[in-house]
């Protein structure tokens, strides 16, 4: 989470660091300048790292994205990505499972989140948050066979609901398409919805609760007016990341569909693997860069959010 | 998977339900959520426990299960994995700890853009990036696996960064740091023997958290042809489906309780010490 820290807190440290050394580049002498540059010199090590492992990786999808197979700056591919065709459905279908995914789980989490955060059993609770850190971190591929075994067209759970007629395969339900991908990425995205809301349900203090209830409110009245309005910015937030992280999800897909269902990132890895047509040789970098963007924007809507939220979560 | 995680432990949060009157009511929809909850998340574990019992025919037997040990490719694809998680887990701590300590001992103003650099990650995310690093990695560093634990510790930042900056708030660390040196104590010192110390929940959840990202990562280590554990279940389920998911299912309990264990024996130890103190 961003905390809203107090930039100000403490004078006396120097605190010209590498970001606040471009903005006083002008104003300062050359004396302070090599001073900022010595108190900065030991994040280098970090800057450089990510530099090489991030930056430059980045700069060669960018950079390729807007390159034609000979070279030369083109806007074509990323016409051959957003005009019809199979990267334009494979990005509709990307963004309505990152949507679903995140809409659902973001609300399911949130009273989960609730549920274990006001219950007293204390053993239960480190349970449910250590598996939610598990599920939310360990990944989709266990998850794609799990899932076989209990939602399959022969699994467990499916001859159950097939025992009293509700066989969900007979209702449109299929595992290794959208329905049944979307049912799988819940059980990541649940978990990380748990995660990273439960800081912000801290901010609910019991005082408001007794405060409301003291001048009359009814529980109903009281999240109406107090209790949503201080979680939303929250939530919607955590929303915003876990679209993000239903977006660019490849392993779960992957794994249980062979890559069958035409979604960003499985596209992006079928080009990785070789399925290149000639005069597309750079598509998988315009797809990659396509998703960058689309990942900024959720991005800064969970930063903005979270800072929203910040207001009332000290 | 990209994913940003603060805390695992719910613990710290305050109760949020004081009222003493309403305690003894029962609430129904709190207990529906939480049943719900489980049976969502116990059911998928529970009929792949039950595949893994079966053997080809369908029948009980524990024939899979005595087959695990011996399946090709499986103990190789396991070491693998283990090795770059421990190479991970190395390379982070020594490039983020003293980092982020750094930040914040002598410039707080640069955690804003700590902040942002750490969240790039998820901008980025592991399918994307490792279209950028196979193009732009050298031949040397492709030809071998680790350079998958290079990538891996830019993935695990932006929890890492989180867990040890809320650690770090939690200190007043000019004080600890001042009082540690005008005792004569040098940086390695101070580092080891004030400062770890302090940092050992925000360490501990920050290491566990990159082995299981780590010991489940599939996009990049398959893309980048390393059958790591995970590479291995999914090329070996058209072989043995019924060892395949067995092998899924305890990975995944196992980090689990993994997980547990060692939350546990952190919370037990600071148990302890606060005995000691008082």
């Amino acid at each position: 989470m961003i905390p809203s820290d107090d930039l100000a807190a403490d004078p006396d440290v120097p605190d010209r660091g590498v970001g606040g050394e471009k903005a006083g580049r002008r104003r300062t002498s050359t004396g302070g300048l090599v001073r900022s540059l010595r108190i900065g010199a030991p994040v280098l090590p970090f800057l450089v790292y990510v530099l090489l492992g991030l930056g430059i990786p980045t700069f060669v999808i960018v950079n390729l994205a807007f390159r034609s197979d000979t070279g030369r700056l083109t806007l074509a591919n990323m016409k051959t990505v957003l005009s019809g065709g199979q990267y334009q459905l494979g990005f509709e279908t990307s963004l309505k499972l990152a949507l679903v995914t995140s809409i659902i789980p973001g609300v399911l989490g949130t009273l989960l989140a609730y549920a274990i955060a006001t219950s007293k059993f204390e053993s239960l609770k480190r349970a449910v948050a250590t598996a939610s850190g598990v599920l939310a971190n360990f990944g989709g591929v266990n998850l794609a066979f799990m899932f076989v075994a209990a939602f399959g067209t022969v699994g467990l759970a499916t001859s159950w609901l097939a025992h009293i007629g509700l066989n969900p395969w007979n209702y449109g339900f299929n595992l290794y398409r959208f329905s049944g991908v979307a049912l799988v990425y819940m059980y990541f995205q649940i978990p990380l919805m748990v995660l990273v809301i439960t800081p912000a349900l801290s901010g609910l203090r019991p005082a408001w609760r007794e405060a409301a209830h003291n001048l009359g409110a009814s529980t109903w009245r009281y999240w109406r007016h107090v209790g949503l309005p201080v979680l939303m910015p929250s939530v919607l937030g955590c929303m915003f990341l876990l679209f993000g992280s239903g977006f660019s999800a490849y392993a779960t897909t992957e794994a249980l569909t062979g890559g069958t269902i035409a979604l960003t990132p499985i596209q992006i890895g079928a080009f990785l693997s070789g399925n290149v047509i000639s005069g597309e040789q750079n598509i998988g970098y315009a797809l990659g860069f396509s998703m960058i963007v689309l990942l900024l924007v959720s991005v800064v809507g969970y930063v903005l959010l979270q800072r929203r939220a910040s207001r009332w979560l000290r | 998977m990209a994913s940003l995680v603060l805390e695992y432990s719910v613990e710290e949060v305050p109760p949020l339900v004081a009222e003493p009157g309403t305690r003894r009511k029962i609430r129904w929809g709190r207990g529906l959520v939480l049943v719900v909850a489980l049976a969502y998340f116990i059911i998928p574990v529970y009929a792949s426990v039950d595949f893994a019992l079966q053997n080809n025919l369908g029948q009980f037997s524990f024939v899979t299960l005595k087959a695990i040990p011996s399946q090709p490719g499986l103990g190789a694809a396991l070491w693998l994995s283990a090795r770059l998680a421990i190479l991970t887990m190395a390379i982070t701590l020594v490039l983020m700890v003293p980092t982020v300590i750094y930040v914040h001992w002598r410039m707080p103003r640069f955690r804003r853009v700590m902040e942002v650099i750490t969240i790039l990650p998820i901008v980025i995310p592991p399918i994307v990036l490792i279209l950028g690093v196979l193009d732009a990695a050298p031949l040397w560093l492709k030809a071998s696996p680790y350079m998958l634990s290079l990538i891996y510790v830019v993935l695990a930042m932006p929890f890492v960064y989180r867990s040890l900056d809320a650690g770090l708030n939690a200190l007043d660390l000019k004080t600890l740091v001042e009082a540690s040196r005008s005792l004569g104590a040098g940086w390695i010192s101070t580092m080891r023997r004030v400062l770890m110390p302090n940092l050992r929940s925000a360490l501990l959840s920050a290491g566990v958290l990159t082995a299981a990202l780590v010991l489940g990562e599939f996009t990049m280590a398959s893309l980048d042809l390393w059958q790591t554990l995970p590479v291995w279940i999914v090329n070996f389920s058209g072989t043995n489906p019924h060892v395949a998911t067995a092998v899924a299912m305890f990975s995944l309990l196992g980090t689990w309780f993994l997980l547990l264990f060692i939350v546990a024996l952190d919370r037990s130890n600071s148990r302890k010490r606060r005995k000691i103190r008082a």
